[in-house]
């Protein structure tokens, strides 16, 4: 218990001191999630909502899928992609292993299962509420996903905020492909890992508990916004 | 303006729908053609919201034919033709938004969907409620609403289902006016109700159903005051029909 | 408030700057992560335990000043990093051991091994001592009371440098230590840290680099128990990986830091090292 507390107390020192190195690893943590969902959002909000909409063969193994990929682990994917990375592999041309944007590469991979699974299932209610109307308005499908996609907006602003949670927090994916290197690919959750190792526990709870301010705080802004928006849209 | 055929009348030719075993449209036959008020009546489960969903092309049939005038057989629902639903369903943005929205949909012009979206909410009364979210409005107000929304479009045919059915009598009073209005400015109205009350006040004529067969059909103050059919008759008594 | 004043936009707007600013402090370090032209860095695969020493920090600031190049280290255990070099990813490989390397050599991966330091393993072990050998000077004979007083062990398990110089002591010992795994012969199949996390815990034994174990910080009641014995000698080499190989390995750059770390100013650099005052790397180039 003594020390979640110290663990607090080193937090607030560490922010306190403006140490530019912990700012310099939250920036790139914030830079790669932020990036990564929101690529995984223009992705998969457009992906679960035809895959709401749409009729065709095999319709209920994708949605099945895109479920079960949800539960990917980050390591395994992180593993795959630096497979593809590697200059053993064939993107290795492109020299991008070891640098942030593998990383967000990783992450968006990781994430566009969760927006594109949960959109599905927030668009597909909503089809079924709305299908008679809009299509005696004259919009079928392909109209529809649009209009349903917005009119679920504040469903799928917590569904991407998931996946953001998802990636700000995962250590498996952006350690592999991006190598914990100092001052280049190093972010918080690799770094509190390196902590970890090093048996420096108090430092890595530290990281931790600001970590996870961070996360409450996205989240807040968030919310926020949304209570706002909402407000006004009923 | 440019003369647009006319899509009525409507004929439907022995329509059956089934749903497993069960016929629930049972070979109905009958042509609807511009002028009166055209209201569907009968007891709860006679089809009468399925063969206005028939009619509109939200369902197919199973059997039997519809046909629009000038038309092979395939009928497109947004083709000139609108419905207003029991339970109004409002998109989730403004009052106005939601009228451009089926505008849009439509095809009308950008700069022309403001304009006639807002000469549509005058007409039902809520233009001054143009910016207020669809949501937050009362179901009597959601109501108006769908049939602003509806009638923006300048249907030729109006479906209405069961409108009134969740509304207070002020608000259904105000929409039956509405009605009224549509039907002047040349739209066909065709509506199903299970309220006689309503019935008398709105039919120019009367298709009378049960267990998905039409059983009479006749202008309004002859079914009314003179039904044929012995379900009919009990209907209007206020029996019970099974 | 704050809302009322700025309005929905305005308070999407803030939200967004505001992120924005975040990145501002680290928009150098976000320049660095991306391979531009003329931007010189090279990938370094190199150990966990050469790095959590903190040999890395102190060492590189002073050959990027020289040279103007940076090393980029990615430091995993021993096997990975040389699978990675193995696969091209780096482009210079500095690990611990020496069977290993030559293997990696002699199948073309790279192109010659040089000797550049050496530290040595110790073991270490609870306070209390078990098995009762704390100042022997033979490691084979120390492992070999451990497993007859089936004394807790915990072994790194994961084929790094590290774990492949504590099977060959149990070798050596004539113990078989795997017949005893989940009793008191523990694998936990990972890094230097976080075996000396569990030894902690459990105050068990366990081999582990003195470098590691010095700028650990998690120690418990752990304490050096068996050092000084010549087989627990554990020397470093570097190695360029082959451009005949791998044809975008940095051949130039990548041999320009092999040859300051074999230099007399790179050697005098490694022993000037030091962790809580004492010399933990001797360099024994040339």
């Amino acid at each position: 218990m003594s020390d979640i507390w110290s663990a607090f107390g080193r937090a607030l020192g560490l922010i306190a001191s403006l140490d530019a190195n912990l700012f310099a690893i939250i920036g790139l943590s914030l830079k790669v999630s932020f990036t990564a969902v929101a690529l995984a959002a223009a992705i998969g909000l457009p992906l679960g909502a035809a895959v709401a909409v749409f009729r065709f063969p095999g319709r209920g193994a994708v949605a099945a899928f895109l479920n079960a990929l949800m539960g990917l682990p980050p390591v395994v994917v992180g593993l795959l992609v630096y497979l593809m990375l590697s200059r053993a592999g064939p993107l290795g041309v492109l020299g991008l292993l070891f640098t942030p944007t593998a990383m967000i590469v990783a992450q968006c991979l990781l994430v566009v299962p969760i927006v594109a699974a949960l959109t599905r299932q927030a668009v597909e209610d909503l089809w079924r509420e709305y299908a008679e109307q809009l299509r005696s308005l004259g919009a079928g499908p392909g109209r529809a996903w649009r209009t349903l996609l917005w009119d679920a907006r504040f469903t799928l602003a917590t569904v991407v905020l998931a996946g953001f949670g998802r990636a700000i927090a995962e250590v498996g994916a952006v350690m592999i492909v991006g190598g914990n290197i100092d001052h280049v690919t190093r972010v918080m959750t690799t770094a509190i890992a390196l902590e970890t190792s090093k048996g420096d526990l108090e430092l890595a709870l530290g990281l931790g508990t600001v970590l996870i301010a961070l996360s409450f705080t996205v989240s807040g802004a968030a919310q926020a916004v949304k209570d706002r928006a909402q407000g006004r849209a009923g | 303006m440019r003369a647009v055929a006319s899509i009525l009348p409507l004929v439907l030719d022995n329509v059956v729908f089934a749903v497993g075993a069960a016929r629930l449209i049972d070979g109905l036959s009958f042509t609807l053609d511009r002028g009166p008020r055209t209201v569907i009546l009968g007891p709860n489960g006679a089809g009468k919201s399925l063969t206005l969903r028939l009619c509109h092309g939200l369902i197919a049939p199973g059997a039997g034919r519809l046909t629009w005038r000038g038309d092979g057989g395939a009928v497109s629902p947004a083709r000139r033709q609108a419905m207003v639903f029991q339970s109004p369903v409002m998109l989730r943005r403004s009052a106005l938004a939601n009228v451009v929205y089926g505008l849009a949909v439509n095809g009308v012009a950008r700069r022309r969907r403001r304009d006639l979206a807002m000469a549509a909410l005058d007409r039902v009364g809520l233009a001054n409620l143009a910016e207020r979210s669809a949501r937050a409005l009362s179901t009597g107000e959601q109501q108006r609403l769908a049939l602003a929304r509806a009638w923006a479009l300048r249907p030729e045919v109006l479906f209405l289902d069961e409108p009134t059915a969740n509304l207070d009598p002020a608000a259904t009073r105000a929409v039956e006016a509405i009605i009224d209005a549509v039907h002047g400015s040349g739209t066909k109205i065709v509506m199903t109700t299970h309220d006689l009350a309503q019935a008398r006040r709105l039919a120019d004529e009367v298709l009378f159903l049960h267990h998905g067969r039409l059983v009479e059909r006749a202008p309004a103050e002859a079914f009314f005051n003179r039904p044929v059919s012995p379900e009919a008759r009990a209907f209007i008594k206020g029996e019970l029909l099974w | 408030m704050v809302s009322r004043l700025l309005g929905r936009r305005g308070l999407c707007l803030a939200l967004v700057l505001g992120l924005g600013l975040a990145f501002v402090p680290s928009a150098g370090v976000i320049g660095a992560g991306s391979a531009l032209a003329g931007e010189r860095f090279i990938v370094v695969a190199s150990t966990t335990s050469t790095q959590n020493s903190g040999l890395f920090r102190y060492l590189l600031p002073k050959f990027a000043k020289k040279t103007g190049i940076e090393v980029r280290v990615v430091a995993v255990g021993t096997r990975q990093a040389i699978r990675l070099a193995e696969r091209g990813d780096a482009d210079v490989l500095f690990v611990h051991h020496r069977p290993s390397e030559d293997a990696f050599v002699a199948a073309g991966y790279g192109v010659s091994r040089h000797d550049v330091m050496y530290n040595d393993f110790v073991i270490v072990g609870p306070k209390a001592d078990p098995a009762g050998i704390r100042g022997t000077r033979d490691a084979a004979k120390a492992l070999a009371r451990i497993a007859a007083a089936a004394a807790p062990f915990v072994s790194r398990g994961d084929d790094s440098g590290t774990n492949k110089k504590e099977l060959g002591l149990w070798k050596t010992a004539g113990v078989d230590p795997a017949a005893a795994s989940g009793s008191w012969y523990r694998e936990s199949g990972s890094g230097m840290g976080a075996t000396l996390n569990t030894a902690a815990a459990m105050s068990a034994y366990t081999l582990a680099d003195r470098a590691t174990w010095l700028s650990f910080a998690n120690k418990g009641d752990l304490v050096v128990v068996v050092e000084g014995d010549k087989v627990l000698y554990n020397p470093y080499g570097v190695i360029l990986v082959s451009p005949t190989r791998y044809p975008q390995v940095k051949v130039k750059d990548g041999q320009a830091f092999i040859d300051w770390l074999i230099s007399p100013e790179g050697q005098a650099a490694i022993a000037a090292f030091r962790i809580d005052g004492r010399q933990v790397f001797f360099p024994d180039a040339g």
